[in-house]
C-alpha cells in the first residue's frame, strides 16, 4: 500500500535533479512526504507537525540552497533531525554510587515489562552484577509466576513475599524488597510493577507510591513499539504521574516502524536507553538512535552497515578487486575471498536486513539459507586453482568431480558457474559505469567495494540481467527480494559487487 | 437486548446470582484439572423463572420479549423495553450500567433438534469511550481538523481522508453547517462503515462443539479475553473448556488457569513444558467433544506476524483442530493503542489462519482503536468483541453504533 520513504523521496527527487535548486513549493512536496512518511510510521500528529516546522526551516536556509545536491540535503537534515530528538547519543544506564541501585520498571499492559526484567537481569548479571528481581505485579493473574520462571532462566534471585492475583501490597513488597537487598547485599534491584494505564488515578497512584518508598536510581517507561497515536497520551500521562528518567522500546523485532520511539522522546524530553528486541532473554540491546532514525524512514540501516563493511574490508583490497573486475580479470578466486570478507561482518541475513527497504524483504530474509554460502564455498573450493581462475576448462568430468568433492550436484556446480559468468559479465559493465550511489542518499565511502550497481547510469546497462540469478546466494537472495518487493534487482541494492 | 445464540439443549444448571462463583476464590479449582476428569460446578439452584415459559425457539425472537426478558434488558441497560427504535443515548446518560446484572440465561427448549436459544447480554461500553473531540470544535469550514483527530485516533491519513471526504459529501447534500449535525452525520458514516451482518459470534449453527480460536501478537490481552469471554459464556450456562496451547511464554499456562477457574471453565494443559502447542489444542477439542461441552475456546502464544516459523506453527495448530472440529471462529485480539501495525497484523493472521472477528482490547485507556476501522475497510474483518478493563465482566459485543457515539461524543 505505501512506498517506503526512501523511494517516495526518490520519485520526488528525480524531477528535482534535474532543477538542481530547491524552490519553496519543492521543499513543500517533500515536506507533505515526510509528514506522510511519519503519520504512517505512527509518529503522533502533534510531534510530526513540530518536526516538519524545523525541517523547513533549515530546508529553506542557504545550507540546502547552496547545496550541490540540494535534495540529499533535506534527506541528511531529517536524518540529523530525527536522530537529534531520539536522544543524539546512546545513554548508559544509572548506577548508584551506594549499592543497590533501584531500577523500576512501568508501563501500560502487554508493554512487555516482565520479560524485560529478565532480560535486563541476565544482562546486568552478565556484567557482573548481583541481581534482585522484585515482583511488584500483584494485580495480573500468575504474573508473579512468570517472574519467577523468567528470573529462574536468568539465573537471579526473585523477591516475591506476596503470591499476587490480588493478594498483597506492591508498595510494601518494593520497600521491603530494598532492605532484602542490602542485607543479602545486591547490587541491582529491579522492580517489576504491574500494567496500568495513565488515565487510572488510583493504579498512577499506586507506581508513584513506589518510587516514593524505593527512591530508584532509574524509573524505566516500557513502551511496545507497535503503539500508535496515543503514545503521547501514554508518555505524558507515566511522565506526569510516576516520573520516568529512561525509555525501553519492546518487540522491536517485529515490523512496525516504531514511530512511538520519537512521540515519546520528544513528549518526555527522556532518553530511550534500551530496545527489545524478541522473545529469548538475550535479545536485549541498547538504543541506538540513528539506527531508529533509519527503521523510522524505513531508509535501511545503512549507518551500520557502512560501519560494518568499513571494518571489514580493507580498502586497498577493495581498490584492487574494484580494478580487477574491471579488467576482467575477476575470478572464482576473487569470488571467494570476498564472500569470506562478507562473512566477517557476520550473518549474511543481519546485513541484508539492514539494507534501505528491508521492512519489504522480510519475509524473503528470514526464508534465506545461510547454509547456501556453505555450499557455494564448498564447490569453490572442490576446484583446483586453474578452474578457479579459468571457470572456461570446467568439462564434463570435471564439473562431476567438483560436484562429488563439495557433496553436491552437476546441477547446482553448473548454476553456479553460470551465475558467476554472467555476474562477472554485469560487474565489469557495472564497475566502467563508475562508483555506485544509493538512490536519495548521498554517496556513501564504503559502498564501492567491487563496484555495484544501482545509481540511474547503470541502468540501462543492468536491463539485460534482469532475470538473472547472481552466483553468491547473498546477493540472488537480495535481487529476488527486490524482485518480490515489485522493484528491479540491483534497484534497491547498491554496493558492492556481491549486493551488499 | 442481548443477541441469541444457539446451543445443545441440557438441564439447566448453575443460575441464580447467589450460586456464581465470586472470582479469585472459586470453591472448586475446576481450572486444574489436566483432562476430562472432572465434572463442572453444578450448584444445586436451578434455573427456577417461572415467567419464561418453554416455547418455540424459533417463534421466538427478541422482537418479542418475554416479561423475564425484560426485566433483564432493563437491568443491562437503561434504555427501556424499545428495541426496534432505537434511541438516542448519550454515552453520559447510561450510568446504571456500572453494576452488571448476572445474566440469566433463557433455556428455551426446541424439541425437533434439541437446540435452545440462549440469549447471552449485551452489555454496554459506551460509557468508557473518550470522546475524540475534547479539544476541538469543528464546523463545515474546519474540516481538517476532524481529519486531524481521525489521524489522532489511528485511523491512519487515508482512512481519516476518506472519511473527511464522506462527511463533506453528506454535509452538502444534507445543508448541514452546526456542529451538532456535522457530528451526527460522522456518527452514522462510521457506524454504517463498521455494520456488519456477521458481527455476531459464530455461535448459531448448533454444530457443537463451537470453537474458538484466538490469535494475536504479544501482550494484546489473549488470555484476559479467554478469560472473560469463558466467565460470560458459562454464566449463561454454557459448558466451556480453555486449552491452554501457549506452551511458551512463562507462566502463561498458569494465567488462563487461573482465569478458567474464575470462570468456571475447564483447562486443558501442556502436560510438559513447551510441548507441541497443536497437540494441546487438538486434546482441548478432544475432550470438548468427549465432554459435550458447548464451546472449546484455545488460547495461543502471542507472535510477530513478521516470525514466519511462528506463523507456521499458528498454521498447524488450525490444520490440526479442523480433524476434529470445525472451527467457529478465529479470533484476532488487537489492542487498541496499535497504530498502523495493526493493518500488517490483520493481513497476516488473516493469510495464516482465516481470521474471522477482531477482538478490540483495552478500550478503557486513552486510545481510541482506530485502526480496526481501517482492518474492516481493508480486509473486511469484522469486530466482534470489546475489552475495556481487567475485571471478569470488563467484555462486551461491539456496537458500530455505540462506538462511533462515544467517539464522536
Amino acid at each position: 500500500m505505501f512506498g517506503n520513504l526512501s523511494q517516495r523521496l526518490t520519485e520526488t527527487f528525480r524531477n528535482l535533479r534535474t532543477k538542481g535548486k530547491l524552490t519553496p513549493a519543492d521543499i513543500d512536496a517533500t515536506l507533505r512526504e515526510i509528514r506522510k512518511a511519519l503519520l504512517e510510521a505512527d509518529v503522533a500528529l502533534d510531534v510530526v507537525k513540530d518536526f516538519v516546522t524545523s525541517i523547513r526551516d533549515r530546508a529553506l536556509g542557504d545550507e540546502v540552497s547552496k547545496a550541490l545536491n540540494p535534495a540529499q540535503q533535506v534527506v541528511q537534515i531529517v536524518n540529523e533531525e530525527l536522530v537529534r530528538i531520539l536522544g543524539g547519543q546512546q545513554r548508559q544506564l544509572k548506577f548508584s554510587a551506594k549499592p543497590p541501585t533501584v531500577i523500576m520498571l512501568a508501563g501500560l499492559q502487554g508493554s512487555g515489562k516482565t520479560t524485560l526484567a529478565g532480560k535486563l537481569s541476565k544482562w546486568l548479571k552478565d556484567q557482573g552484577q548481583s541481581v534482585l528481581l522484585v515482583a511488584a505485579d500483584l494485580q495480573r493473574p500468575n504474573a508473579v509466576n512468570q517472574l519467577q520462571v523468567v528470573g529462574e532462566r536468568a539465573g537471579v534471585e526473585v523477591f516475591a513475599p506476596e503470591p499476587g492475583n490480588g493478594v498483597g501490597d506492591p508498595v510494601k513488597v518494593s520497600a521491603q524488597s530494598l532492605k532484602h537487598a542490602e542485607k543479602n547485599k545486591f547490587s541491582v534491584v529491579i522492580i517489576d510493577t504491574a500494567g496500568r494505564l495513565g488515565i487510572d488515578e488510583e493504579l498512577m497512584k499506586q507506581a508513584s507510591d513506589i518510587r516514593k518508598a524505593t527512591n530508584p536510581d532509574e524509573v524505566l517507561f516500557v513502551i511496545d513499539s507497535m503503539i500508535g497515536q496515543d503514545a503521547v497520551n501514554v508518555a505524558k500521562a507515566f511522565e506526569d504521574g510516576v516520573g520516568i528518567t529512561g525509555v525501553v522500546l519492546t518487540k522491536l523485532d517485529g515490523d512496525a516502524r516504531g514511530g512511538a520511539a520519537l512521540s515519546v522522546a520528544s513528549v518526555t524530553g527522556k532518553p530511550i536507553i534500551f530496545s527489545s528486541t524478541g522473545e529469548s532473554l538475550d535479545a536485549f540491546e541498547p538504543f541506538y538512535p540513528d539506527r531508529m532514525a533509519s527503521r523510522i524512514l524505513d531508509m535501511g540501516d545503512v549507518l551500520t552497515l557502512i560501519e560494518k563493511t568499513q571494518a571489514a574490508f580493507d580498502e586497498a583490497d577493495a581498490k584492487k578487486m574494484a580494478e580487477k573486475i574491471a579488467s576482467d580479470s575477476f575470478t572464482l578466486e576473487d569470488f571467494l575471498d570476498q564472500m569470506q570478507q562478507l562473512r566477517k561482518m557476520g550473518s549474511m541475513k543481519g546485513l541484508l536486513a539492514m539494507m534501505p527497504g528491508a521492512q519489504q524483504m522480510r519475509q524473503q530474509l528470514e526464508n534465506f539459507d545461510e547454509k547456501e554460502i556453505d555450499r557455494t564455498e564448498a564447490i569453490i573450493r572442490s576446484m583446483t586453482p586453474a578452474e578457479r581462475r579459468q571457470p572456461k576448462v570446467l568439462n564434463g568430468s570435471r564439473r562431476l568431480r567438483i560436484a562429488k568433492g563439495s557433496g553436491t550436484s552437476v546441477t547446482e556446480v553448473n548454476s553456479l558457474v553460470n551465475r558467476f559468468e554472467q555476474a562477472a559479465k554485469m560487474m565489469k559493465s557495472v564497475a566502467k559505469g563508475g562508483m555506485p550511489q544509493l538512490p536519495g542518499m548521498p554517496n556513501l565511502p564504503g559502498m564501492g567495494m567491487g563496484g555495484g550497481s544501482s545509481s540511474g547510469k547503470n541502468k540501462k546497462k543492468d536491463k539485460g540481467n534482469k532475470g538473472s540469478k547472481s552466483g553468491n546466494p547473498a546477493k540472488r537472495a537480495a535481487e529476488e527480494a527486490a524482485r518480490a518487493a515489485g522493484t528491479k534487482p540491483n534497484q534497491n541494492n547498491g554496493g558492492s559487487a556481491f549486493g551488499i | 437486548m442481548g443477541l441469541l445464540f444457539w446451543r445443545k439443549k441440557r438441564e439447566p444448571r448453575a443460575i441464580a446470582d447467589e450460586a456464581l462463583p465470586s472470582y479469585g476464590s472459586a470453591p472448586e479449582s475446576v481450572g486444574e484439572t489436566t483432562t476430562g476428569v472432572e465434572v463442572l460446578n453444578e450448584p444445586d439452584v436451578l434455573l427456577d423463572a417461572p415467567d419464561s415459559k418453554p416455547r418455540k425457539a424459533k417463534a421466538h425472537r427478541p422482537e418479542q420479549p418475554s416479561a423475564s426478558e425484560e426485566v433483564v434488558t432493563a437491568e443491562v441497560t437503561p434504555e427501556p423495553a424499545a428495541e426496534e427504535v432505537t434511541p438516542e443515548p448519550e454515552p453520559e446518560q447510561e450510568p446504571a450500567v456500572e453494576v452488571e446484572p448476572e445474566p440469566e440465561p433463557e433455556p428455551e427448549v426446541e424439541v425437533e433438534d434439541e437446540l435452545e436459544a440462549v440469549e447471552l447480554p449485551k452489555r454496554s461500553f459506551g460509557k468508557n469511550l473518550k470522546s475524540l473531540f475534547t479539544r476541538i470544535k469543528f464546523d463545515i469550514d474546519n474540516l481538517d481538523e476532524l481529519e486531524e483527530t481521525l489521524i489522532q485516533a489511528d485511523f491512519g491519513l487515508d482512512t481519516a481522508e476518506a472519511i473527511v471526504e464522506g462527511v463533506k459529501q453528506r454535509a452538502k447534500k444534507q445543508g448541514a453547517r452546526t456542529e451538532a449535525e456535522l457530528k451526527r452525520i460522522l456518527v452514522s458514516l462510521i457506524a454504517d462503515q463498521l455494520r456488519r451482518e456477521d458481527s455476531a459470534l459464530n455461535l448459531q449453527d448448533g454444530k457443537l462443539p463451537y470453537v474458538i480460536l484466538v490469535v494475536g501478537v504479544n501482550g494484546v490481552g489473549k488470555t484476559t479475553t479467554i478469560g472473560k469471554l469463558a466467565n460470560w459464556l458459562s454464566e449463561g450456562n454454557w459448558r466451556v473448556v480453555i486449552g491452554a496451547a501457549d506452551t511458551f511464554r512463562a507462566a502463561a499456562v498458569e494465567q488462563i488457569a487461573t482465569w478458567a477457574e474464575r470462570a468456571n471453565a475447564k483447562l486443558i494443559r501442556p502436560k510438559s513444558e513447551g510441548q507441541d502447542p497443536a497437540s494441546v489444542a487438538f486434546e482441548t477439542v478432544e475432550l470438548a467433544l468427549r465432554d459435550d461441552a458447548d464451546i472449546a475456546i484455545i488460547d495461543t502464544a502471542g507472535r510477530l506476524q513478521n516470525k514466519k516459523d511462528l506463523m507456521a506453527e499458528l498454521e498447524k495448530i488450525k490444520r490440526v483442530v479442523e480433524k476434529n472440529a470445525k472451527i467457529s471462529e478465529t479470533l484476532l485480539v488487537i489492542d487498541a493503542t496499535t497504530g498502523q501495525n495493526g493493518l500488517a497484523q490483520a493481513k497476516a493472521f488473516a493469510e495464516v489462519a482465516n481470521v474471522t472477528g477482531i477482538v478490540l482490547t483495552k478500550l478503557d485507556g486513552t486510545a481510541k482503536g482506530g485502526i480496526v476501522f481501517s482492518i474492516q475497510r481493508e480486509l473486511g474483518i469484522p469486530v466482534k468483541l470489546v475489552g475495556v478493563g481487567e475485571g471478569i465482566k470488563d467484555f462486551a459485543f461491539f456496537d458500530p453504533e455505540e462506538f462511533a457515539k462515544g467517539l464522536v461524543g
